[in-house]
């Protein structure tokens, strides 16, 4: 086996049209510590019920409040902890499935970013060693694997003569998310996840490491899912979004139409909630009435409802499920499905003014 | 495959060492004592075995014998260099063996987690549940006196307390992101074992066991002192103790030198083992 | 809190039978027969046969353990194979010296570690700071029962101050807190309190200093507190740990005060497990060390349970 054929780039199968990620009905919780004999067993429904699908070189955004799921859902894809149900479907091929694609193989495509710069890498390794570490595990000989780590340092912009032998310690919080990102890019994967990647960053530095971003997505055919809670930069960087709440989906839909007409009242909220420039647009009471959920005992029927302007008798009974209000676009609000019995509910428009004037 | 942390960190330490004059002195005279020690067949003035009762419980400062003589007449220099050959082995190799089998143990427990951790670490706080010194004279006494049983009963006392300081170090490394991205990269648990979580774990496990040697030299030579340890007429500083102690009467600075030598030792390797615990601070 | 108290002793349970059995069955571990200790070796094979009928060395370990358990639930640890004495009595008596004089050390040890961490704490870096470093260095490195000698040779040989050994002027049995019993005291008890010392003083000193430099402290001072309410302050915050790690020493006192007795042949338990085990006395020793474990489980856990009480920070846990 020739060195380059065990880190070959990997190849396309199904052609553009078939999503390069589906997952469906993921789920994950957690057992509390609770009294043990005297208690019932609590349990915290990190995810329930989380569908979705990517499509290849599009990058799709993961938005919504601590807590809410996303790195967990994150993680589950990555494999990194293991769902208590649900699937995976690598381009066209069933993760970890009998007759579909093994583990290893599929860890080879996916690759994560990870929020903490700092506890993203091995304070003894040298930094051309964390990048070469992962080709190393895969078969290539240690000089071969030096020569790409110190390529991919060279294309994240830290050049592998001065910096390769340092210590991530003597680096600033940007450079070592680029050295992140470069360890990520060394095997070469399609998909690549960003937990947060830039959260921690300072404004400038945050906008050089999306650039790069920007650049390896079209450099390499990348398709990334980009987890942050801050709403400007998902925008900025996304063709579409996903809003999760309390461990579900409530809506997806591509950036445009979100950030203009956006069908769900917590994305409304969260919208309305970004400070701007203009100061003919303010708001003057707090978006999001009540209190911050309690994952482990969430409301009956739609979890946001004691937290939404809209609440009906309906939402308490039945929650929500995701419905296509406009092609691409879905929801999980009764607002939006006339037979869902609320009284508000509306024949879905092609598009609605916002209450605060968030407008593109 | 990658190694872990480059020359230039050690090199760091050692400067930094170097520097401060605590830890400086405290390294002399701990090497001191262990050449002292360690060449005994050559340096020692006398055969240490030689006994003879006209010579007894000479004072210090006699001709001949610039340290005295104990209780049988034998030389008390050449007496406490070979002592300090058991005192050293007694006071250092628990520890190195705690060491080993302690982050062994620790590692497996704090990488693995959930029932096997409970387990191993149950276990564990039985032993966390007995005074060190008490189980260390109980286990002693169990098995009979003797070098060998000491050295088991000693280990034994150590081990859950590298066990601890491990598995908690392994634990919190264990979280980090840098693990995760390991196992991203497919690598297996040995590898990212190894590679990833031993080096990180190997430093502060290393720092709280030099803090060990000398607890460890005090308690070998207090079994001693009671009879469990080293056996008569081997030279051993606690063994002296005992058997000078009615001497106390009669020549009570002869008597306490052996004591001395512990306390001596003792000083300078908590001195440098602090000393090198900072230096390896500074670098973190 | 009562949540906490009850998973706290269900934890503390298990160890405690840990404790036991390990106390139970640790002095088998050694190879040979026990029955040597107790029969000669030539004794006729009938009297060796009573003997184990008598001692319950016919039994199988399992039960021999259980059967000693219960008795020892009851207060019967057996009777001591040299004295013939019960062992729960002898124990008892010897606990009773081994407490006064690990309390009376450990006060004293903690009460001189506060001052000197305090001063060196707040006066950091100062003369005092290093003096009371030094100090503490040395109470951890001196081999307390070389320093026993030491002190013994100073104040009892050379200046005759202060008796050598025993608890008491002999003959006297019973203990009572009075010039004569209390001169026995003081040379074995300041042995022991150089060990909680050296702790105490590093750990105060630590404290003091790091809540010192805390903000919360430099805006007290803004407000115009005088010395004493911030010392007030300073004390709160460094209370329960002092108290945790001085309890703890209490025990390990108790537990560790094996050489220190055998300089001063006080008459406590370490002095007891010491004959024990050269007698090769097995219920004695059996019975010593179960004492003194579980008094060492249950300081523990007067220890943990008073944590959350005493520092609000654990209240929460």
């Amino acid at each position: 086996m020739s060195a380059d054929s065990v880190l070959a780039a990997p190849t396309d199968r199904g052609g553009p049209a078939q999503p390069l990620l589906r997952v469906s009905h993921l789920k994950k919780r957690f057992a509390l510590r609770g009294g043990g004999v005297l208690e019932a067993k609590k349990y915290l429904r990190a995810v329930d019920d989380v569908g979705f699908e990517i499509a290849k070189a599009e990058t799709l955004g993961m938005v919504g409040e601590s807590g809410c799921g996303k790195s967990t859902t994150a993680r589950l894809i990555a494999r990194l902890i293991e769902p208590d149900a649900g699937e995976l479907v690598f381009d066209g091929d069933a993760v970890g499935r009998f007759g579909g694609m093994a583990l290893k193989e599929f860890r080879r495509n996916l690759q994560m970013v990870f929020q903490d710069s700092a506890a993203s890498l091995n304070p003894r390794l040298a930094l051309l060693d964390a990048v070469a570490y992962g080709p190393r595990v895969h078969g290539l000989s240690a000089s071969a694997a030096r020569h790409r780590a110190a390529a991919l340092l060279d294309r994240v912009g830290l050049a592998p003569a001065q910096f390769g032998a340092r210590y991530p310690h003597e680096l600033s919080g940007g450079q070592r998310q680029r050295v992140s990102i470069a360890r990520a890019l060394a095997f070469e994967p399609r998909l690549v996840i960003l937990d947060e990647a830039v959260a921690a960053l300072d404004k400038s530095v945050q906008a050089q490491v999306l650039n790069l971003l920007q650049e390896l997505k079209v450099e390499r055919g990348l398709t990334y899912l980009f987890i942050s809670h801050d709403l400007q930069v998902v925008r900025y960087l996304a063709d579409r979004v996903l809003v999760m709440y309390l461990g579900r989906v409530v809506e997806i839909g591509t950036v445009a139409r979100l950030y203009s007409a956006a069908r769900h009242p917590y994305t409304r909220a969260l919208l309305s909630a970004v400070p701007s420039m203009d100061p003919s647009r303010r708001t003057e009471r707090s978006p999001l009435a009540g209190d911050p959920p309690n994952p482990i005992d969430p409301p009956s029927g739609c979890r946001f409802r004691d937290r939404c302007a809209h609440a009906a008798e309906v939402c308490a009974r039945i929650e929500p499920a995701l419905f296509e209000t406009v092609p691409g676009h879905l929801a999980a609000c009764h607002l939006d499905d006339p037979a869902s019995g609320h009284p508000e509910a509306r024949v879905p428009l092609a598009s609605i003014a916002m209450p605060d004037g968030v407008g593109a | 495959m990658p190694d872990a942390a480059g020359g230039g960190y050690w090199q760091g330490v050692a400067r930094a060492l170097r520097r401060d004059p605590a830890s400086l002195a405290s390294g002399v005279v701990v090497l001191l004592i262990f050449a002292l020690a360690a060449f005994a067949p050559w340096l020692a003035p006398a055969d240490p075995y030689k006994a003879s009762m006209l010579r007894r419980l000479l004072p210090i400062g006699s001709a001949g014998f610039p340290l005295g003589t104990d209780e049988l007449g034998r030389d008390m220099v050449s007496r406490l260099m070979y002592g300090g050959r058991l005192s050293l082995v007694m006071g250092v190799l628990p520890v190195l063996l705690a060491f080993v089998i302690g982050t062994s143990v620790g590692l497996f427990a704090g990488y693995v987690g959930g029932r096997w951790n409970m387990a191993i670490m149950r276990v564990l706080d039985v032993f966390y549940a007995f005074p060190s010194v008490l189980l260390a004279v109980a286990v002693s006494g169990a098995l009979g006196p003797g070098m060998s049983n000491s050295l088991i009963a000693l280990t034994l006392v150590f081990v859950p307390q590298i066990v601890r300081v491990a598995e908690s170090v392994t634990t919190q490394v264990r979280r980090l992101d840098y693990i995760d991205a390991a196992r991203m990269s497919g690598a297996g648990t040995l590898s990212i074992v190894r590679v990833h979580v031993l080096g990180n774990v190997l430093g502060p496990v290393f720092v709280y066991a030099t803090g060990l040697v000398s607890v460890c030299m005090i308690l070998a030579s207090g079994l001693s002192f009671l009879g469990l340890g080293v056996k008569p007429p081997e030279p051993e500083w606690g063994l002296m103790l005992n058997t000078l102690r009615s001497a106390i009467y009669v020549n009570p600075w002869v008597a306490a030198l052996p004591g001395a030598m512990i306390f001596a030792t003792s000083i300078a390797f908590n001195l440098l083992a602090d000393g090198v615990r900072s230096a390896m601070d500074i670098r973190r | 809190m009562l949540g906490y108290l009850l998973r706290r002793l269900l934890y503390a349970l298990p160890i405690a039978l840990g404790v036991t059995l390990v106390s139970f069955t640790l002095v088998y571990i050694a190879p040979g027969d026990p029955l040597n200790a107790i029969a000669p070796a030539d004794a006729p094979a009938d009297v060796i046969e009573s003997l184990k009928v008598t001692y319950g060395l016919d039994r199988p370990m399992p039960v021999r353990y259980g059967l000693w358990l219960a008795r020892a639930l009851q207060g019967d640890l057996g009777a001591s194979i040299a004295s013939g004495r019960s062992v729960a009595a002898e124990v008892m008596g010897a606990v009773g010296n081994t407490l006064r004089l690990a309390s009376v050390a450990a006060a004293v040890g903690v009460t001189l570690g506060c001052v000197l961490g305090a001063l060196a704490g707040y006066f950091a870096r100062g003369w005092i700071d290093r003096f009371a470093s030094a100090l503490s260095v040395v109470g951890v490195s001196v081999p307390h029962y070389w320093l026993g000698l030491v002190l013994t040779i100073v104040f009892s040989i050379r200046l005759d101050w202060l008796p050598a050994m025993g608890a008491g002027p002999s003959g006297s049995g019973e203990w009572a807190w009075d010039e004569e019993h209390l001169r026995h005291l003081v040379l074995p008890a300041a042995t022991l309190a150089v060990i909680p010392m050296g702790i105490i003083t590093r750990t105060v000193r630590a404290l003091v200093a790091d809540t010192l430099s805390q903000e919360f402290v430099v805006a007290l001072r803004a407000r115009g507190l005088g010395s004493l309410a911030i010392f007030r302050h300073v004390a709160r915050n460094v209370a329960p740990t002092v108290l945790a790690v001085g309890g703890l020493q209490v025990g390990y006192l108790m537990g560790g005060s094996i050489l220190v007795e055998t300089v001063f042949a006080w008459p406590g338990t370490g002095f007891l497990l010491n004959t024990a085990i050269f007698q090769r006395d097995i219920p004695l020793l059996q019975g010593t060390l179960l004492v003194l474990c579980l008094f060492f489980v249950a300081l523990n856990l007067v220890v943990d349970v008073a944590q959350p009480w005493l520092d609000p920070r654990m209240a929460r846990a």
